[in-house]
């Protein structure tokens, strides 16, 4: 059994503690950058400018706000359980940055006489790793909702749970469609399966249902059920202040960039270029980053577009139509691959 | 006390409207496509937000702001006659008038008597404007300006001297057909 995917060379250890940090640091580099930019893509979206008046454009908004979040006073209800509403937003951050070492952000290089992956780590078990690290990011949702020890917290807790558990199920389905077609689980695997077609055209009705879904994994309009604002307050970090309110808003950021590489990676294409495209090696994380620009472009668009489910339309919808089509989808992949 | 009838908690569920399978599938992807279409008509227009303290709307040429007191363009003298019809007409009982007699040495108005004092309250003026339907010798009329904030309520006691003097006009008047 290979623990790692398509890797026929082991990578020293240096190199691998060097690539944590860069991926590490990269993505918390663009996390507030994404944060600004949603904020004026919104503004644009609805017929406003957007936060622009910290710094040229706006664009040191985020900086302001870590730094007034950062300097406020730590507090917790009187209700709460301690220990967990410390722990659960740092399980909720921790797993979303895990997740980010499965994206892969090129093909492997010759860096200083070394081959180097550009990317975490490449397992031989990419879709289940991630999937294994979105089911315990619940518990970050779940816990922080418990341990507040308030209603509001508790309900959207509650909501949060049930839609992750009831959506990852199609998620996971849909992307079972192209596991059977490139034949392989490893990430990188997948990518290179994908040299000729993008898997976004052969496995259209799959790239669809992920996409719904992933709405619904990372609590995003028109699924953001678990922190309508307008009926729990703010859900189930409505007792979060401070760093630990920052805190479970990069990890819904860095759940975002996940997702949007998860699709990048599974749909389209990865590092590869249309047209038979081929720059050199030092593009690849770039291609990637675009890419999964335009993903996160689409999440805010549909953002500024739906308005957001009620209860049991979203329970009946991820049970009554999408799991059923992503089984569909499953099975029809399932009989033309092996037919 | 009426036992607790259950029945009335049932809320019934608004079924989506029927149509098949067709129609299901248009009211999903049609729709929702056109409310894209929707939202990325506003990037194409364009934010439509005015930048406030940098860029004004302009107001109209009957826009009731802060108060001016005139004089006449001619002999330089004050309007004002004192004779607090302004202060009786005021609802929200915001000025405040005291008359003295003009002398031959001493000649502020063109009447018989001027203000000797002229206050006007702004923090309970409510910018009705009967001041100026009051007043028989137009001396006071409602200028444009509207951003009259201070830090202090005594600031927003506005004395004579203050409603005489040229305002700094800062407010963009609308123009013709605007």
């Amino acid at each position: 059994m290979t623990i790692l995917g398509l890797v026929d060379f082991y990578e020293p250890w240096w190199v691998q503690i060097i690539k944590a940090l860069v991926i590490f640091g990269v993505i918390f580099a663009i996390l507030p950058i994404i944060i600004i930019y949603e904020r004026k893509l919104l503004g644009r979206f609805q017929g406003r400018y957007g936060p622009n008046r910290v710094g040229p454009f706006g664009l040191m908004q985020p900086l302001a706000e870590i730094v007034k979040f950062a300097v406020k006073e730590p507090f917790r209800p009187t209700t709460s359980v301690g220990s967990l509403f410390r722990i659960a937003p740092m399980i909720a951050i921790l797993t979303a940055i895990a997740s980010l070492a499965l994206i892969p952000f090129g093909n492997v290089q010759h860096i200083f006489g070394q081959r180097v992956g550009l990317y975490g780590i490449d397992v031989s078990v990419g879709p289940l790793y991630v999937f294994a690290f979105g089911g315990i990011s619940f518990y970050g949702i779940m816990l922080g909702g418990w341990a507040s020890g308030s209603k509001y917290s508790f309900l959207g807790a509650m909501r949060g749970a049930a839609q992750l558990i009831s959506y990852e199920v199609s998620q996971g389905l849909a992307l079972v469609g192209v596991i059977i077609t490139s034949g392989t689980l490893s990430l990188t695997g997948i990518v290179h399966a994908q040299a000729g077609l993008w898997y976004f055209i052969p496995q259209f009705a799959g790239f669809m249902i992920f996409m719904t879904a992933s709405f619904a994994e990372t609590n995003r309009t028109p699924f953001d059920l678990s922190e309508a604002e307008t009926e729990l307050v703010g859900g189930y970090f409505t007792e979060y202040g401070g760093t630990a309110f920052v805190a479970y808003l990069f990890a819904e950021y860095a759940n975002m960039i996940v997702v949007s590489g998860i699709a990048v990676t599974l749909f389209f294409g990865g590092w590869l270029l249309p047209f038979g495209i081929d720059p050199p090696g030092w593009v690849d994380p770039f291609v990637v980053l675009t890419k999964m620009m335009f993903v996160i472009t689409f999440f805010v668009w549909v953002r500024a577009t739906l308005p957001r489910l009620r209860y049991d339309q979203l329970m009946s919808f991820g049970w009554k139509i999408l799991l059923p089509l992503a089984t569909l989808n499953l099975l029809v992949t399932a009989i033309i691959v092996v037919g | 006390m009426t036992p607790y009838d259950p029945s009335s908690d049932v809320i019934e569920v608004i079924r989506a409207p029927g149509g098949g399978p067709v129609r299901g599938a248009y009211r999903v992807f049609g729709e929702t496509l056109r409310g894209l279409k929707t939202t990325f008509g506003r990037i194409v227009e364009g934010p439509t937000t005015i930048q406030y303290p940098e860029e004004k709307t302009p107001v109209y040429t009957r826009f009731r702001g802060r108060h001016k007191l005139h004089r006449f363009e001619d002999t330089g003298l004050e309007k004002c006659v004192g004779c607090s019809l302004c202060a009786a007409a005021c609802p929200a009982d915001c000025i405040r008038v005291v008359a003295a007699e003009n002398t031959a040495e001493n000649r502020v108005s063109a009447g018989e008597r001027y203000a000797a004092v002229y206050e006007i309250n702004l923090s309970r003026c409510i910018f009705c404007g009967y001041c100026e339907v009051a007043c028989p010798f137009d001396a006071i009329t409602m200028g444009h300006d509207y951003e009259m904030s201070d830090y202090t309520r005594s600031d927003l006691i506005f004395t004579k001297e203050m409603l005489l003097s040229e305002a700094i006009e800062r407010t963009p008047l609308r123009s013709e057909g605007e």
